[in-house]
């Protein structure tokens, strides 16, 4: 990247490892930070989404509804997340195949399994094998984002329904006294104030996000787990102009400063927000902040 | 081949006894059930140790953080935001690099690069701190009334500790306490996804689970009965402490006691 780095084995010191750091990998090691923080970015509103429905699925009036809404919360439970993770890849992938194959080809015949091999016909491919390696990074990445969402929002599903059974009973019953309808008093009473509630749960849950993001790295994505195990790794002079031991100690040092200050920023500012929330509301923190105020 | 025999040959391949190559082919019901049983061998072997070395270092830290010399407090602030602040799966590459590192100056930390030692420090040194925040929360909410109250009775020091104050901490904490050991043994799962390798395939629940998975490329059979292993494992962690949290509260009134309420804490 600088002029002086052209001949590397001739360097030493600060010089040496300002070319090192600025090599083409490292910047593609670089951009992989910009990958965690886009899925985070894309995954906690969707995330949030999926379980907006699947509290509002589970306190719903009609019994199939609310039991599809208590499957999905509970089925997360008790089983590691992990395992949902590998599931959710493969299954989502082949999901998908087999839909198109059924659209696409309905004159074929033969088994979708054969043996141990899934075969579906060649425009029912996902991407299609013709397609540019960019669309293939992509699919890889929104099956990733899809499974984070999926799961996450489970988590998020349990605790906003918990969060919507903890606004208190005589608000709503407010509501109706003044001849709202039940949907008017979901939206208009209910819904403003469960933030309150379901916040701390929420910002538990986007650590918990923050320190799953890693797992990335299983589901097949060139994240920074990828790039620190390669980049790490011990190179002698024949296959790079910088030969160093095997460092990946120190990248993964790297990730590991790089999360704790993640989580210590989010933390500080969950409780910014949590403060800002609770201000005016009848919790025991409300109340706390009104007395500090008098 | 009769799934007597396969039980015989792979019950316990995860320890490496048994059959030394693991099927190929024509996988059938009873070899994924017996292989991803025998793996969850090592998920059993990690919880149950970390868990039980855990559990004292965590009261430590606990005291630790609580105890009013900056000595004690900062060391142990520092080490619970170090394993809560971070992702176990890092947690785990960083330590496996560590101690390849360490390996090539002492010979003598060449055990640490296996799994059942060096991953075993990791879930140790995580559970600890995981479990020692949450003694922390319960011993800011001790009664004030029952501290009092060992006061005077003329306690002090370790009688008025291991009479008054580790039971009550034990107490409040156990419900919050029981759901992170739940947690604890669904992060065994990562061990052998993060560097530690798996010597002669001798692997863990999932390490299996996704071998079969891999193999036959159909996700829709070993998974579940992954699943369905998991959720017996925690009926059982649920039930022996459930035992121990009606034992803590034997003392109390019915209604006053703390119910047990299955709300495990996700992913570390």
């Amino acid at each position: 990247m600088f002029s002086y780095c052209s001949d590397p084995s001739a360097l030493d010191g600060i010089a040496w490892l300002s070319c090192y750091l600025t090599t083409g990998k490292h910047m593609a090691f670089y951009t992989s930070f910009g990958t965690v923080l886009l899925l985070l970015a894309i995954t906690a509103p969707v995330a949030l989404m999926f379980g907006f429905a699947g509290a509002m699925a589970a306190r719903g009036r009609i019994a199939p509804l609310r039991w599809i809404g208590k499957a999905y919360i509970a089925i997360v439970r008790g089983v590691p997340d992990i395992a949902f993770f590998l599931f959710f890849v493969i299954a989502l992938d082949q999901i998908i195949e087999w839909s198109r194959h059924k659209i696409l080809c309905p004159d074929w015949t033969g088994p979708v399994r054969q043996g141990n091999d899934f075969v579906v016909c060649d425009a029912a491919k996902m991407p299609l094998s013709s397609s540019p390696q960019w669309m293939h990074e992509t699919y890889g990445f929104s099956l990733a984002i899809l499974t984070f969402a999926i799961v996450f929002g489970a988590f998020a599903a349990n605790v906003m329904f918990g969060a919507m059974r903890a606004v208190p009973r005589a608000q709503i019953e407010t509501a109706e006294a003044y001849g709202l309808t039940h949907r008017q008093a979901f939206w208009r009473i209910l819904v403003p104030q469960m933030w309150v509630y379901a916040l701390p749960g929420l910002s538990n849950l986007w650590m918990v996000l923050i320190k799953a993001t890693p797992l990335l790295f299983l589901l097949g994505v060139e994240d920074i787990v990828y790039w620190a195990r390669e980049l790490g790794g011990s190179k002698t002079s024949k296959f790079t102009e910088y030969p160093h031991q095997d460092w990946r100690m120190w990248y993964f040092f790297a990730l590991l400063v790089f999360y704790l200050m993640f989580t210590k920023v989010s933390e500080v500012f969950l409780d910014k927000l949590m403060k800002r929330l609770t201000r005016g509301q009848a919790t025991t923190g409300g109340e706390a902040q009104r007395k500090a105020a008098a | 081949m009769s799934c007597w025999i396969t039980i015989q040959d792979y019950a316990l391949r995860s320890i490496g006894i048994g059959e030394r190559l693991l099927p190929k082919q024509d996988f059938t019901l009873c070899q994924q059930f017996t292989l991803i049983g025998s793996g969850m061998l090592w998920n059993i072997y990690f919880g149950v140790l970390a868990l039980a070395a855990g559990f004292f270092f965590a009261t430590a830290l606990a005291m630790g953080k609580h105890a009013r010399s900056a000595w004690l407090r900062k060391p142990s602030e520092w080490f619970i935001f170090l394993f809560r602040g971070s992702p176990l799966f890092i947690q785990f590459f960083f330590a496996y690099f560590l101690f390849l590192s360490l390996k090539q100056v002492a010979p003598m930390f060449s055990p640490f690069t296996a799994a059942w030692l060096g991953a075993l420090v990791v879930l140790f040194c995580n559970t600890a701190a995981y479990s020692g925040e949450i003694f922390y929360g319960a011993l800011l909410s001790i009664p004030k009334g029952d501290i009092e109250a060992a006061d005077a009775y003329g306690l002090s020091g370790w009688h008025r500790f291991r009479r008054v104050i580790w039971p009550t901490m034990l107490r409040l904490a156990w419900p919050a306490y029981t759901n992170e050991a739940i947690f604890l043994f669904h992060a065994t799962t990562l061990v052998y996804f993060s560097g530690f390798p798996a010597w002669r395939q001798k692997g863990d629940a999932l390490y299996y689970a996704n071998y079969f998975a891999d193999k036959t490329f159909n996700p829709f059979i070993p998974y579940p009965i992954l699943a369905g292993y998991f959720i017996l494992l925690t009926l059982c962690v649920v039930g022996v402490f459930g035992l121990v949290n009606a034992r803590l509260n034997r003392h109390l009134p019915q209604e006053r006691r703390v119910k047990l309420r299955f709300r495990p804490n996700i992913i570390r």
